[in-house]
């Protein structure tokens, strides 16, 4: 049994809501609450901490800090903190909450970190909950907390029992001891067993869960026509037409600017209507001239620039140096190089981006899809000149994040038009603007250079390139430590195009290229891929070269070997092909073979077997839910993720242009997990990295050669 | 703009829209039908899917003023207490991550069923091929719509 110091103050909050009725919740019964319960109606709410509410028949409220963009936090967190309560998960509603500082930490969805993060204090409020159950109990039977025991939602002494309901109003006096003890992770109930989505009775029968459905008494709804290409802004307006549409209200000019950057981009107009459709119209309606602010860049420029820079390496791009590449390359028995290619890519949330705000004299209200609700808390305080107590932002449920809602622009757009027409405003994103006002995934290209001797890689250069993409590459994860001659140089290109995070940022095409590097230097070497890696582990793991490495090679191998039994390597039955790949990222440990088949003479993923070290597995369903859905996205954007830029224009504006993997082409994907008693790590991105690098080498068992550029469905895979 | 005289979910509604408004966007913003979802406006993405007298058909690709005497069936409507054998088999299966594509998978699912109720693996394969799920749930899909065709 673990001790952990309770940080959470209670008493004060406890006691002032306990005065004032306890009723400062309503509960109401969105989440997964049984319906078939026959039990009293709560009529008093009485809070624990910022995470729980309990009633007095029983029901607890949880709070869900984080934003939920379908990786189930919105479940498993809740799961966290019932689990060290004790409670019976039948009994438990589960809220979303709101932004609130003060109460929660890092209230974002990003870098597969909610659950590793949240971890401990989650478990804290639960565990301390428990513990004023307890306490609150041995002071009604006037004995010895440490004689009673909690399961299920009742402190039990011998035969007699209270439940957490009857003793919630009786524990405000109680005073929160300093520390209590967290279970052992062997003893977990609730954790480990699979619960299903709080949300799903809503979701299978269409409730407005998510942002987009949010709807407000006389709120209008706006679209906004932003500069068409990079490199440009608005001259002329022309909105004559657009009034003239049906339901228009209003056609505003207006400015959002946050950064010196975002001022090269000028106005951006706003189309008021009574309803969304009016709003599209409207918007096609606007008569426009752009003028030139900047270069308009085009991809061509772009790849040039990418080549240019992997033919550097100086100081200034070095980013790892072990042992003296240089000699080991001219002492090799062989020397090995290719290079990899990677387009932008926009994140193509299945909801586009919106957002709700009501700016005025008393508020600021909001309320939608975002991951990083407390940067546009700052942004839009300082944007307005208003006071950040004056802002509420609430969260919806999202249709996808992938990265696209960390960044807040439309948030602040949404604001600054509430501020310009005073009005409750819905902005809506078509998906042409969603497609086209994106903060892509940068392009980048990698180029490996290795040498070898007596079947040992004894030197290894990877230079990393990227448009407006900061640090390409992780240069103390894999192979560093393996290998004794080891170097890693990153170049960042200038660009007007703006770039950010996309699911599994950086490694989500470092790892598709370096896996591909891999498989083909052992085929040059004469060694098995897998044996290749291992050896390059066993090294990293044992007698680790360089100053120090950010992964451990143990949790690598275990993952690999559970993968290559798993998925039968080295045993592919006719007509399959396989390809291997494993990759570090999230904190998680991942590896993976897909098969491939071949249909219509073209190869076809059919399935892909996939080994997770993540830890304790909150909620195994889910988990193999994520899993699933990470790789599919990986093998999907490989195969056909194609993006470009003509004159700052993006070439692709809705699904009719850009390719994303359907049905037919999803294979099966078989999960396994490392039994784990580790603290859970993320689980949201770390399968998308390797899909792509198993799925390069798998095409070129089946077809004898090698794609080296993404979209591989834009190369020639046909059986050579 | 014109009233139009609508049957969905089995109750008449009136409506006044502009003729060329597609369905989707009465469905949402006039009736207060939110489960239909727009995900691109040109047919592509199968999240506004809905039903036209037990067909799957794309509501933005709809203008309201082509409905006529058409039943239409949402989200909202494919059953009283979301037990239609789709919805279940979504339950059971666990099947959304984001979910918001998931209302049009249940709707295109349902008329697969409704056609034809015991679909082979790769019909099921070719009925969902034009709904997208950006997760990428597609295992968990067509085992929820197998195991409903089982019920």
């Amino acid at each position: 049994m673990t001790l952990i110091k309770t940080k959470v103050d209670r008493r004060s909050f406890l006691k002032t809501s306990a005065l004032a009725g306890g009723g400062l919740m309503i509960g109401f019964a969105w989440g997964c609450s049984p319906a078939e319960t026959v039990r009293p109606p709560a009529s008093e709410w009485f809070d624990i901490n910022a995470f729980l509410t309990i009633a007095d028949n029983g029901e607890i409220t949880i709070m869900s800090p984080n934003p939920e963009i379908g990786q189930n936090v919105k479940t498993s967190m809740p799961m966290i903190v019932a689990e060290e309560l004790d409670a019976n998960w039948e009994d438990v509603i589960v809220k979303q909450a709101p932004l609130d500082t003060k109460n929660f930490q890092r209230q974002v969805a990003g870098g597969s970190q909610s659950i590793r993060q949240g971890w401990q204090s989650l478990r804290m409020a639960g565990a301390t909950a428990r513990h004023l159950m307890l306490l609150t109990a041995a002071k009604e039977w006037g004995i010895d907390a440490a004689s009673l025991k909690t399961e299920n939602g009742y402190v039990l002494n011998g035969s007699k029992k209270l439940s957490y309901g009857e003793l919630a109003g009786k524990a405000a006096n109680i005073e929160v001891p300093e520390e209590v003890p967290l279970k052992d992770p062997k003893d977990f109930k609730i954790i480990g067993n699979s619960k299903k989505n709080v949300d799903l009775e809503g979701i299978v029968t269409g409730e407005p869960l998510f942002g987009i459905d949010f709807q407000r008494e006389g709120m209008v709804y706006a679209t906004v026509l932003r500069p068409q290409a990079f490199g440009t802004r608005l001259k002329t307006l022309d909105d004559s037409e657009a009034r003239k549409v049906n339901g228009v209200i209003d056609v505003v000019k207006f400015t959002d600017h946050t950064s010196e950057a975002d001022k090269a981009r000028g106005e951006k107009v706003a189309v008021i209507a009574t309803n969304t459709w009016a709003a599209i119209k409207g918007q096609k309606a606007l008569k426009v001239t752009w003028e030139d602010s900047q270069k308009r860049e085009s991809t061509p420029e772009h790849i040039a620039k990418l080549d240019a820079a992997l033919q550097k390496a100086d100081s200034k791009s070095l980013r790892r140096h072990d042992g003296n590449v240089s000699k080991a390359f001219a002492e090799a028995d062989g020397v090995f190089e290719k290079s990899y290619e990677a387009p932008f890519l926009p994140h193509n949330t299945l909801e586009p981006m919106n957002f709700f705000a009501d700016v005025t004299d008393d508020k600021v209200e909001l309320m939608g899809p975002i991951q990083t609700p407390q940067w546009s808390l700052g942004t839009i305080a300082q944007l307005l000149g208003r006071d950040e107590s004056e802002i509420h932002i609430g969260m919806t449920r999202m249709g996808g994040g992938f990265g696209r809602r960390l960044y807040g622009d439309f948030v602040v757009e949404a604001a600054a038009i509430s501020d310009k027409i005073r009005k409750p405003v819905k902005l809506q994103y078509t998906r042409e603007d969603d497609m086209t006002a994106g903060i892509y995934r940068p392009s980048s290209k990698y180029r490996f250079q290795a040498a070898y001797k007596n079947g040992k890689v004894t030197g290894y250069h990877l230079t990393g390139a990227g448009i407006r993409m900061g640090g390409t590459t992780r240069e103390n994860w894999f192979p560093a430590g393996g290998i004794e001659n080891y170097r890693v140089d990153s170049h960042n290109i200038d660009s007007n195009i703006t770039t950010g995070a996309w699911r599994a940022p950086v490694t989500n095409f470092l790892a598709v290229a370096e896996q591909s590097f891999f498989d083909e230097l052992a085929e040059e070497m004469g060694i098995d891929a897998i044996q290749l890696r291992l050896d390059i582990l066993e090294q990293a793991k044992n007698s680790p070269f360089g100053e120090s490495i950010d992964y451990e090679p143990e949790k690598m191998i275990g993952v690999i070997k559970l993968a290559a039994e798993k998925g039968n390597w080295g045993k592919a039955p006719n007509g399959v092909s396989k390809g291997f790949s494993s990759y570090y990222s999230h904190n998680t440990y991942v590896a993976e073979v897909v098969d491939v088949v071949t249909e219509n003479g073209q190869p076809k993923v059919s399935n892909i077997t996939v080994a997770v070290d993540c830890g304790i597995v909150v909620n195994p369903d889910a988990a193999i839910n994520q899993v699933q859905g990470g790789a599919v996205d990986g093998i999907g954007h490989a195969m056909y993720g194609d993006f470009s830029f003509q004159n700052g224009t993006p070439q692709a504006n809705n699904f009719d242009k850009f390719r994303l993997i359907r049905s037919k082409e999803a294979p099966t994907v078989d999960v396994h997990f490392v039994e784990s008693l580790n603290s859970p790590t993320g689980l949201g991105e770390p399968s998308l990295p390797p899909a792509g690098g198993a799925l390069a080498n798998a095409i070129a068992a089946a077809t004898g050669r090698r794609v080296y550029k993404i979209p591989f469905s834009k190369q020639d895979l046909a059986l050579g | 703009m014109a009233n139009y005289t609508l049957i969905i979910n089995g109750k008449q509604k009136t409506v006044e829209a502009d003729p060329d408004t597609p369905m989707l966007w009465v469905l949402r913003d006039a009736l207060d039908l939110k489960g239909t979802k727009y995900g691109c406006g040109i047919g592509q993405c199968g999240a506004c899917t809905i039903h036209m007298n037990d067909n799957a058909v794309r509501s933005c690709q709809i203008p309201v003023s082509a409905i006529g005497e058409s039943a239409v069936t949402t989200i909202e409507g494919l059953s009283e207490n979301g037990d239609h054998p789709v919805q279940v088999a979504w339950k059971k299966h666990d099947v959304p991550q984001c979910a918001y594509c998931q209302a049009g998978q249940i709707m295109n699912a349902a008329a697969l069923l409704k056609r034809n109720p015991s679909p082979s693996t790769e019909e099921i394969a070719d009925a969902t091929h034009g709904n997208i799920c950006r997760c990428g749930t597609y295992n968990k899909i067509k085992a929820a719509v197998a195991d409903a065709a089982a019920q």
